[in-house]
């Protein structure tokens, strides 16, 4: 009898004009709100099942600075979909990571500023093209040092032969970086220098075979002088500590990062003094899971060069030990046009290690004009446009806290703001695994020679959040 | 910097559209100032005889390409190119090509030649990618080269040819789709393939081509379980994609006794309604009548082999995991997955996006899967608004009355956050929170109506829109809300906020007697400026109020419909006409008047406010269709279980005898065939104990070989330890200890990654002569023993096994996986007695199964023959045979992916068979080699090796000779035969004072001769 309103306000002011039926590429795409989505029709042309159709390279400032197609082309005006999609989010990182289009369906990643948008035309797992993304990145850090805008651009050609390896016809092929640089030489300057005067080329001469073999992560043949293996035990403390400084929730993350530098074909096993600590792992592939399973060692032969040996994570029904502490008053007094601000950080549980690199960043509320502090150690800005400070106190003196103190000027004439901004924290704790987490020893078998080994520990803050 | 210099135009980061095509390479941009210059100069460049011309040519190309510039004009000049000797200018018009063929048909053609010699290549990889590019080309001209190239390459020797074959068929169907029958066919051919590197590109294959063809399946079923694990991971999400809609439509459903009770609570939960319960009743009852569900062990199989990929790596696979677990195993044992979904939370954004929109789904129908991990979900400010949200849903969907505080103490701090799209979706999620838990209602709408005096308005708005739906559940109790949010009217501007406030006002008048009119007169004043949807609203609160009050609102509302009657919007010109008509009683008023106040103040249902992620379950999780909550173009359906399980027998495999195949498909095999289970009796237990799905809870994969029973994981150290000591400790290992070889056929397994292999009989008939059967212990007492053979011809006697030495023929590193070590057996080959038995022992390190073991192309040094053993699967002993003296001898050993060089070096003394003879005999024999033929040596005998038993022990080690009585204490005698030859070999050892000895050989071989006096010799030494 009468429309009982029930609709959320949020779609209410979403609302955009709504298309049903055909919809032709000219037509503004829909909008893809997470919560609802416009049933697309099927009547859309399947022009064969291909995983990743094409891929575009986009920058910051939205030009197409690389196209790749597996198959035929897909023009690049399907972009414009993606243009719609990133100027309704405000910012880069809330771009919807799957864009529905009448003929394409729009995956892409945020990676080094730039978005990799990959086109597909029918059902796939969105994770599988969002996982190969995120490979692809990795493999042109592995292979450039950094992925930036201008290091693809300077090296094009050996992008997009690196392309056409990863991906036959749109499934991947090669996604093992040994084996791409065995087929595609990474440049170096060197080998560009050598290049131009000798006129060889970076395409490896040799076919590769690491293909063919039962260990597709390492090459035959490594030769080294120096035999070293370096493992990272790297763990990240990823914390909310409430208004009151107890701890909300406090978990764990850790990776082994290797370097292994070794001749031949090396059998490695590294055993822990507590492995029940870790309570979830993943593996790289070189890991043979049934000794783990059932030894709880790690015993595996390593890719050549640096990999991620295993990822872990410490559960929060462990005690996490948190080893800094912040102290902060923040205040918006109703009546005046002055708040004030303070914060104190110091060393709580450390197992008598220092702190460093401690690094204080918190979003201020709209309302705050600018702000007068005076830090006691480092140096601090804060942005008046983003209202972003940032304070860069360095190492922590136990002696001497470091503190930032002062007041912020508030819009004159607004009501206080009710939020708090949330202070988030970074800092490095060299030689300490805040777990406990210690490696027995490394074992190698299959070689003869020693190995010069190295294990070192780390702890970093991960998401680090205090409330106020 | 790979670009060569000249490559420097990108450096500059300009990449603008709009920028002209050329001319401002720095090096060749001032010379060339045309497009058409341009490529005339590119031209010339390719058309040169210089590669290195041509590489920088081709860069340049390539690069245009890369920035969507078009370079078509070229493909002449490119084509010509195709068959360059350099392979980075090759690649790159590879490149070109494919990118181009489609458009320049005719002249792509004259690129097909190329390939089709590259087809015929004896390198695997140059056929390989010769087939990649070929069939990249679309051109539909060339559909039959390409249809005769893939099924030449489907049965090419190399795997890695197959599986660019399997590439291939998507790309040809997608060309011509009437191939599809002759596809098919391959497709059934590669799916028999049984090497990992195939089996993920081939199912993809399947996928795109023939995904209804589920039969084709079915034989293959058992060995993609067994394989998986080794597939590379993007085949394996593929494969497990597929694989869990095959288990839906072969097996029953795991929960068919629990779904329905639980299903009938879930709707309880929801508002419980009385068909329901009513329903489940019934249901429940015939459920009584169905026999006791028993998982199929292919099923268990399935679930088992693919839980350690909840470890991967690569967050695709462990998400196709979670969906296969989720849609596929019993309820109980679905919780594993949620300790890696959360694991995947940690990694980027996107991932997050994806996995918690699956957790989303998930956490609605299982939701105490994750309530452990509850505070994993907790918001951080520095999330992305998307992310945010999705956590927000999942944190209440598990809210339930034990977690409740802890969740609305977390969501009072979200609501203090400065992205505001999230806190009104924190407030919906308390509203949500609120419905679905009694117990904490009003306390959420005291927190709501607190929110009201909140100074965002979109904060209040959404709150007001909330407390309505709350409201609607117990007015009676609220009419202090309702007042107070009478008096928002004033302040709220968003009209859906202001409609709902009407909306209650007008619902609830009698609680709110004496504010109503009043609201109603503000309204009336402002109509005109109100937004549709509130006016609608204000027409709605008059009507209400004209029937539960007409005295103070009649010429209120009387006012508010002439305003509408001339709205400009049609639906409201409508509304008031129509309510005027059913409100005001005139003469012509129907029978409906006397209704009015039923209809309008009719007890309404509260909403039910319930997530938007329910129900998205019947799409297949971690697809796309699930992700957008629509059906995607190519989504298969997830097909519901059956009533009845189809024959579970079309997934047994027909093995023949030499077959490799892993140890579980053989185990099955030997259930059906009671051929293998008489043989192997032993393996009875394990099977049935296997095939009880609940009990068993082992770990995926600790299959134990089939035959020893016991599991593998204990085996494994022990056998590790033995192999360097490679003797006595196995024995007792091996229950039935009956014969000799048995025990060195025992499979080594080593390493954590690798299935259990077969033990095979060798493929060689071998009627073991009753000889063999001699313990080690009675060959010793014989030793002792004078026999007294007069014959001429000298017994041949079984030789002793006390230290049978093993050599390494190719080291596991050196061989991928595959180690191979030989030992002689001592024993006369049973085919011929001229040749000299060689045990080989294959162990297979790896995980994954090794096929088509072989001996290629021996090379034989002249004399030698080698009587070959027949392809093998993994692991199984072979035993070849040497007839001839040669100490070396080289030889391929290949399996059917790769070749391994190997040569056997055959210790001089194990190319003899022992003689036995009577002192006078070895005397009466010994005269007649002297001279050239006897070779004398003096030693020194080391103390250990100073006892009878010790040097008896070291010679006959060295060499495969029996003792031969003697009347002297410090004399030795030994005597063999070469196995080829027949001559006779005679040892004797004078131990002289202290340490020094003689020792002697005669032998016509002077060749054996002198190499066997150096092997006694050293063996002595030592």
């Amino acid at each position: 009898m009468e429309a009982v309103p029930c609709r959320s306000v949020r779609h209410h002011q979403r609302a955009s004009p709504r298309l049903i039926g055909l919809c032709w590429p000219r037509v503004a795409p829909l909008e893809l709100s997470l919560l609802k989505l416009a049933p697309w029709v099927a009547f859309l042309p399947c022009d064969g099942a291909v995983m990743i159709h094409s891929l575009f390279l986009i920058n910051a400032s939205g030009d197409i600075f690389l196209e790749k197609h597996w198959k035929s082309v897909v023009s690049r005006s399907v972009c414009d979909y993606f243009f719609e999609a990133q100027e309704r989010a405000s910012e880069a990182e809330n771009v919807p990571p799957v864009i529905s289009t009448p003929h394409h369906y729009l995956l892409s990643v945020y990676r080094h500023k730039i978005f990799f948008v990959a086109v597909i035309q029918t059902e796939v797992p969105p994770l599988f093209v969002i996982e190969f993304l995120h490979r692809v990145v990795d493999t042109f850090q592995d292979y450039f040092g950094v992925c930036s805008e201008v290091m693809i651009k300077d090296n094009v050609v050996v992008v997009y032969e690196v392309l056409e390896e990863m991906l036959d016809n749109g499934f991947p092929l090669a996604t093992e970086s040994n084996i791409l640089k065995e087929l595609i030489k990474p440049p170096t300057i060197l080998r560009t220098v050598v290049n131009t005067i000798t006129g060889s080329t970076n395409v490896g001469d040799q076919l590769p075979t690491g293909q063919l073999s039962v260990v597709p992560w390492r090459r035959t043949g490594v030769k080294y002088t120096n035999n070293e293996a370096y493992f990272d035990v790297i763990e990240e403390i990823d914390a909310i500590i409430d208004k009151s400084g107890s701890t909300i929730t406090a978990e764990i993350q850790g990776v082994i990062d290797a370097c292994v530098k070794l001749t031949g074909m090396p059998d490695l096993t590294l055993s822990f003094m507590n492995p029940r600590l870790l309570d979830d792992v993943s593996f790289h592939p070189c890991v043979r899971f049934k000794r783990w399973e059932s030894e709880r060692i790690l015993s595996f032969i390593p890719p050549d060069g640096n990999f991620r040996l295993l990822s872990y994570h410490v559960s929060a029904q462990n005690l996490v030990a948190i080893p800094v502490y912040v102290k902060h008053n923040i205040n918006f007094r109703d009546s005046s046009s002055l708040g004030r601000f303070e914060i104190t950080v110091g060393p709580k549980q450390t197992m008598g290690k220092t702190i460093e690199g401690v690094m204080v960043t918190s979003q201020m509320p709209k309302g705050v004009l600018n702000m007068s502090l005076t830090p006691s150690q480092g140096t601090h800005i804060f942005d008046p446009v983003t209202k972003l400070l940032t304070w860069d106190v360095g190492k922590i003196n136990p002696q001497k806290l470091p503190s930032l103190k002062g007041s912020m000027n508030l819009q004159a004439g607004t009501s206080k703001p009710d939020e708090n901004p949330t202070i988030n924290l970074q800092f490095k704790i060299q030689q300490l695994a805040i777990s406990g987490l210690k490696v027995n020893r490394l074992d190698m078998y299959g070689e003869k020679y020693k190995p010069f080994k190295g294990i070192k520990y780390m702890t970093k803050a991960g998401k680090f959040q205090v409330r106020t | 910097m790979a670009a060569s210099p000249a490559y420097g135009e990108e450096k500059g980061g300009s990449s603008s559209l709009g920028e002209p095509e050329y001319g401002h390479d720095p090096a060749s941009g001032g010379i060339f100032a045309s497009d058409y210059k341009r490529h005339d100069d590119l031209k010339e460049m390719l058309d040169s005889n210089k590669d290195s011309l041509k590489l920088e040519a081709m860069k340049r190309i390539v690069a245009m390409i890369a920035r969507g510039k078009n370079a078509s004009d070229l493909f002449p000049a490119v084509v010509k190119n195709v068959a360059c000797k350099n392979i980075e200018v090759k690649k790159l018009v590879y490149v070109y090509l494919v990118r181009y063929a489609e458009e320049q048909q005719d002249l792509a053609l004259l690129s097909i030649s190329t390939f089709q010699r590259g087809l015929k290549d004896p390198n695997q990889l140059i056929r390989a990618s010769a087939l990649r590019v070929l069939s990249s080309i679309r051109v539909p001209i060339i559909v039959p080269i390409m249809m005769l190239a893939i099924k030449e390459a489907a049965s090419d020797m190399s795997p890695y040819v197959r599986k660019t074959a399997a590439h291939a068929i998507p790309k040809l169907y997608s060309l011509d789709s009437d191939q599809k029958d002759q596809l098919i066919e391959v497709i059934e051919k590669l799916l028999a393939d049984k090497t990992t590197l195939v089996a993920g590109s081939v199912v993809m294959a399947f996928e795109e081509v023939c995904p209804e063809r589920i039969d084709l399946i079915h034989k293959n079923y058992r060995k993609l379980c067994n394989l998986l694990i080794d597939v590379e991971e993007w085949g394996q999400v593929v494969i497990i994609n597929m694989l869990t809609r095959y288990a839906r439509t072969q097996f029953l459903s795991p929960n068919q006794n629990e779904s329905l009770l639980e299903e009938s609570a879930e709707k309880a939960f929801y508002g419980s309604e009385e068909e329901d319960t009513k329903d489940a009743k019934a249901e429940a009852a015939s459920l009584a009548k169905r026999k006791p569900y028993v998982m199929d062990p292919d099923h268990r199989l399935l679930l088992r082999n693919t839980k350690p990929l909840l470890q991967s790596r690569n967050a695709a696979v462990v998400m196709a995991v979670a969906q296969l677990y989720f849609h596929l195993a019993p309820k109980a044992e679905v919780g594993v997955i949620a300790k890696a979904l959360v694991r995947l939370l940690r990694s980027h954004s996107e991932v997050q996006y994806v996995v918690l929109q699956n957790v989303a789904t998930m956490s609605i129908k299982r939701r105490g899967m994750f309530e452990p991990y509850l505070k994993s979900f907790y918001i951080r400010s520095t999330d992305p608004t998307q992310i945010k949200i999705l956590k927000l849903e999942v944190l209440t969907n598990l809210a339930n009355e034990t977690n409740i505080s802890t969740i609305l103490r977390e969501f009072q701090t979200y609501i203090r956050s400065m992205d505001k799209d999230f806190v009104a979706a924190t407030i919906q999620a308390i509203g949500r929170c609120a419905t679905n838990i009694g117990k904490v209602r009003d306390t959420c709408l005291n927190g709501l109506v607190q929110l009201l005096s909140n100074r965002d308005e979109l904060v209040v708005a959404e709150s007001v829109v909330v407390i309505k739906k709350l409201l609607q559940m117990q007015p009676a109790q609220h009419s202090e809300i309702i007042k107070h949010m009478a008096k928002l009217t004033d302040n709220i501007q968003v009209p859906m906020a202001r409609a709902s406030i009407l909306w209650l006002i007008g619902e609830y008048c009698e609680h709110v007697p004496k504010i109503a009119p009043d609201v109603l007169r503000k309204m009336a004043k402002s109509f005109t400026n109100e937004e549709d949807i509130v006016k609608l609203q204000v027409i709605n609160l008059a009507a209400k109020l004209y029937l539960t009050n007409s005295k103070q609102s009649k010429l209120l509302t009387q006012y508010v419909l002439n305003l509408a009657k001339y709205d400009q919007n049609y639906d409201i010109r409508d509304r008031a006409r129509f309510i005027r008509q059913l409100i005001v009683p005139t003469e012509k008023s129907g029978a409906l008047n006397k209704y009015a106040k039923k209809l309008f103040l009719a007890q309404k249902p509260a909403p039910i406010l319930e997530s938007s992620f329910k129900d998205r379950d019947h799409f297949q999780l971690g697809s796309l269709s699930h992700l957008l909550n629509a059906k995607a173009v190519g989504y298969q359906e997830l097909p519901d279980w059956p009533d009845e399980a189809p024959d579970p027998s079309v997934r047994n495999v027909e093995v023949p005898e030499w077959t490799k195949c892993t140890s579980r498909e053989k185990r099955k095999e030997k259930v059906e065939k009671p051929f293998y289970s008489d043989s192997e009796g032993e393996s009875g237990p394990t099977e049935s104990a296997d095939s009880e799905p609940e009990s068993d809870s082992e770990e995926s994969g600790s299959s134990s070989s089939s035959g020893t029973s016991s599991s593998s994981s204990e085996e494994e150290e022990e056998e590790e330890e033995e192999e360097e000591e490679e003797g006595s400790g196995e024995q007792s290992e091996d229950k039935e200890g009956e014969e000799e070889e048995e025990k060195r056929k025992k499979r080594k397994e080593k390493g954590g990654l690798r299935k259990v292999s077969p033990r095979i009989t060798p493929p060689l008939p071998q009627p073991v002569p009753s000889s063999n059967i001699i313990s080690t212990s009675l060959v010793t007492d014989l030793e002792g023993l004078t026999l007294t053979d007069t014959s001429l011809a000298p017994a041949l006697l079984s030789p002793a096994f006390g230290a049978v030495r093993t050599y390494e023929l190719l080291h596991r590193m050196a061989g991928e996986g595959l180690s191979v070590e030989y030992c002689f057996s001592r024993r006369p080959f049973p085919g011929d007695p001229h040749m000299v038995a060689v045990q080989i022992q294959i162990s297979n390190n790896t995980d994954a199964e090794v096929k088509s073991l072989r001996v290629s192309e021996p090379k034989l040094l002249a004399g030698m023959r080698i009587q070959e053993f027949p392809e093998i699967g993994m692991g199984t002993v072979v035993e070849g045979r040497w007839d001839t003296v040669a100490a070396l001898c080289f030889q391929r050993a290949c399996t059917h992916t790769r070749h391994f060089y190997v040569s056997i070096q055959p210790p001089v003394g194990e190319l003899m068979a022992p003689v036995f003879m009577s002192e006078n005999e070895f005397r009466k024999e010994q005269g007649k080699l002297t001279g050239m033929s006897e070779i004398t040596e003096k030693l020194t005998l080391p103390e250990k090796c100073r006892s009878d038993h010790a040097i008896v022990q070291q010679v006959t080690s060295a060499a495969n000779v029996g003792r031969v009585p003697c009347g002297a204490d410090n004399e030795y005698r030994f005597a063999a035969k070469t196995v080829t030859s027949g001559s006779l070999v005679l040892i004797t050892l004078e131990w002289r004072e202290g340490a020094a000895a003689q020792l002697t050989v005669n032998s016509e071989k002077m060749v054996i001769g002198t190499m066997l006096v150096k092997d006694i010799i050293q063996a002595l030494a030592q």
